[in-house]
């Protein structure tokens, strides 16, 4: 038996929502539209270089960008500012299973037959639907969880890119047998950074378990019952075990973790590789010194990337512009939108609308990204994006792998019970 | 509507001012806290998203009582709530006494024995997370001159929680010391003359004088900060996030965790956990140390 809240109770409940008076669009013949993006400092540059070009074409139409936390804390902003009422017209947000959580048919705009849907891949529309209906169309670009490595220092060692596990474990060791370069950097103070040697093995637990992703979300298999599934925790704690790490890896931040594989400092730093556009901000001098590779496996012949989708861009429910709002959608989706990005923030990766292409000149980690999606490359999206089931606490069960607080078999079983937690909310059936 | 009416009877002998005069502060009374406290009892009872929410009884604190990380949350909080509390007594007394003496440019040393309780708690962690850096912060710098390596502070589980309450009691101790302050200040001088005539020496004056007298300020004291340990929630999220892992969970984290993970129902039921279990703890303690203030 489930209650749908009146909003209007709702809003008279908050307290601060009174005090929220609109003072929409004071202008008469000029529409403007608020656009809520995370505040990674790429994003903003790419959603600003949007909102003025779109602009340069549609003089009536003004977008102001609003920037908010990214990770769990933005996941609540955007919540909150939806169940009561104040979201901003256009908003960008996961695909995949958060999403789904933001009840999008009640709070999103309906983009099913808008023109440009032809020109999206299928598989993105895939992660921005429920119920057959498209509310999202892409912002940003697809994106790969593996690891960032330094080429200066493979080059200096004679290093090759690794296909499996034992082959990085040897490289590894190489580079620590070597000295002054630390193997595997490792960034906990953002704990998020800590679940890429998990989350980025998906491709390798989907060879082994194909149909992992529908079992998982009917609560019939675990992670830790599952062999395939249990390596990227195991991984994890391995790594820390030998002894590769930064000395400061509790400390280490997201943005020092960058500058230890852009400089040399590490050669290794398991990340998602939308960090090329912060690489690109802070560290421009070095980016061609940095490459890409997926997680390897336990087989060489199933090397394959764990993708992830892009972002989308969805317009909210209650906007008082919905055309003007389709309007700001359509051109991000659209060729000229992904050139303003690419020009922006210059090419992180590729773009889910099927016109879009990349320049001839892109750094040597979207090189080797964009070739895992190219024809005889192989991917396939994180779990993330083929179930709904996500446990908050990951992030800090992995630092804690990481840090050799907990066994790897230990965690996964916290995992698994984490998990329940989120099914649970979400309704999902054989989870009572 | 007996009881109403005999209540009118009573309220109308002693009341000051028409009804009508009380009105503005019972709306706002009933606006701003009765709802919300019977709101968060209800919705802590549901599965609620934000957007709606079925009714599922219990099963929130079940869930919330079978929470891995809530045990040691538990344990976690009411540690931190001890150490802390017992620091400020101990450190606060030493220092009220230390202030209440002959020393020179008293009034600045009170100033600034007071000075972090006025500064942003978020700022102090932020601050505090730098000095405590494993590699490059200036606490380890210090140790390493004297040829040590210093641990890492707050990424140690051996470490976390009391490099956090160290900073806590740092932070509290000029507050406990304002308030021992005031009730030393306040004994008369002619007992301690008394006692130095008979012959008592400085500990004995300070066991049988001093510590008896200050009795109001040391409840006043463990109570505010027992109080404060036991919700204790920004100086921790702001220097380790509950981190590494769940080391430093405390209760208030823990929820917070759950808010922030969309589990709004379940999150609700952690604070009305957390309310009832600081209630548990300082009712009967402020009613025991008052108590036991008649009795002396």
């Amino acid at each position: 038996m489930s209650h749908a809240i009146s909003r209007r109770l709702l809003v008279a409940a908050a307290a601060g929502s009174a005090l929220a008076l609109s003072f929409a669009s004071s202008a008469y013949a000029e529409v403007k539209l608020s656009f809520l993006v995370d505040n990674a400092p790429a994003t903003v540059k790419a959603s600003e270089a949007l909102a003025a070009a779109f602009h340069a074409k549609n003089p009536d139409i003004t977008i102001e960008v609003e920037s908010r936390a990214a990770g769990g804390e933005g996941d609540n902003i955007v919540k909150t500012r939806l169940a009561t009422g104040e979201m901003t017209d256009v908003f960008m947000y996961n695909a995949g299973s958060l999403f789904h959580a933001l009840n999008p048919q009640q709070n999103m705009l309906d983009l099913t037959d808008e023109p440009y849907q032809s020109d999206i891949m299928d598989i993105f529309k895939s992660v921005v639907s429920e119920s057959g209906h498209v509310y999202g169309a892409p912002f940003q670009t697809a994106m790969g969880g593996g690891v960032f490595y330094n080429k200066k220092v493979y080059a200096a060692l004679g290093l090759q890119v690794p296909k499996t596990w034992a082959d990085f474990m040897k490289n590894n060791e190489t580079i620590k047998a070597k000295g002054g370069v630390t193997p595997v950097i490792q960034t906990f103070k953002d704990t998020w950074t800590s679940q890429l040697f998990m989350l980025g093995d998906f491709y390798n637990v989907l060879q082994a378990v194909p149909d992992f992703p529908q079992k998982y979300t009917a609560n019939q298999i675990k992670y830790a019952t599952t062999p395939a599934a249990l390596r990227g925790f195991e991984h994890q704690a391995e790594v820390f075990k030998a002894g590769l790490l930064n000395e400061d890896f509790g400390s280490a931040s997201y943005d020092d973790g960058l500058r230890m594989v852009s400089k040399g400092e590490g050669a290794h730093y398991p990340m998602l590789t939308f960090a090329i556009g912060n690489i690109n901000e802070n560290y421009k001098d070095y980016i061609n010194d940095v490459g890409f590779f997926a997680l390897p496996g336990d087989d060489a012949a199933k090397n394959g990337l764990t993708a992830w989708m892009a972002n989308g861009i969805y317009g909210y429910a209650q906007t008082e512009h919905p055309d003007e709002v389709k309007k700001f959608i359509a051109f991000v989706a659209s060729k000229e939108g992904c050139d303003t990005q690419t020009q922006a923030v210059g090419a992180i990766g590729p773009y889910m609308t099927k016109s879009c292409t990349l320049p001839a000149d892109v750094p040597p980690a979207v090189k080797d990204l964009v070739a895992y999606f190219a024809e005889g490359g192989k991917n396939a999206p994180a779990l993330e994006f083929l179930s709904p089931v996500k446990g908050p606490a990951l992030e800090q069960i992995t630092v804690e792998i990481g840090s050799g607080i907990r066994a790897p078999l230990d965690g996964a079983k916290l995992y698994d019970d984490d998990v329940r937690k989120q099914a649970l909310q979400l309704g999902l059936p054989g989870w009572e | 509507m007996t009881t109403l009416g005999k209540k009118g009877s009573r309220r109308g002998l002693a009341a000051a001012y028409p009804t009508w005069f009380y009105l503005p502060a019972a709306i706002i009374f009933g606006v701003l806290f009765l709802f919300p406290t019977f709101a968060s009892l209800f919705f802590s009872l549901t599965r609620w998203t934000l957007f709606q929410y079925s009714f599922i009884g219990l099963a929130n604190f079940r869930q919330f009582f079978s929470e891995p990380f809530l045990v040691w949350g538990l344990v976690n909080t009411l540690i931190y709530a001890v150490v802390t509390s017992g620091s400020k007594v101990v450190l606060g007394m030493l220092l009220g006494i230390l202030l209440t003496s002959n020393v020179m440019v008293r009034g600045l040393l009170r100033a600034i024995v007071f000075f972090p309780v006025l500064v942003s708690t978020i700022g102090v962690g932020i601050t505090f997370t730098m000095l405590m850096h494993p590699t490059n912060g200036l606490i380890n710098d210090v140790v390493a001159v004297f040829g040590l390596k210093g641990p890492a502070w707050l990424t140690d589980p051996r470490f976390a929680l009391m490099s956090v309450a160290f900073v806590d009691v740092w932070k509290g101790v000029g507050l406990a010391t304002v308030i021992y302050i005031a009730g030393i200040v306040s004994i008369p001088a002619e007992y301690y003359e008394a006692a130095k005539m008979d012959g008592a020496n400085a500990l004995q004056r300070f066991w049988n004088i001093t510590l008896p007298l200050a009795r109001p300020a040391t409840v006043t004291v463990i109570i505010l900060s027992l109080i404060g340990g036991l919700r204790s929630f920004d100086l921790i999220w702001a220097m380790t996030k509950g981190g590494p892992g769940f080391t430093t969970d405390v209760v208030a984290s823990v929820i917070y965790k759950q808010y922030q993970a969309g589990f709004y129902g379940l999150s609700t039921a952690g604070n009305v956990v957390l309310f009832v279990l600081v209630a548990a703890i300082v009712v009967p303690l402020s009613f025991a140390l008052n108590r036991k203030e008649v009795e002396a």
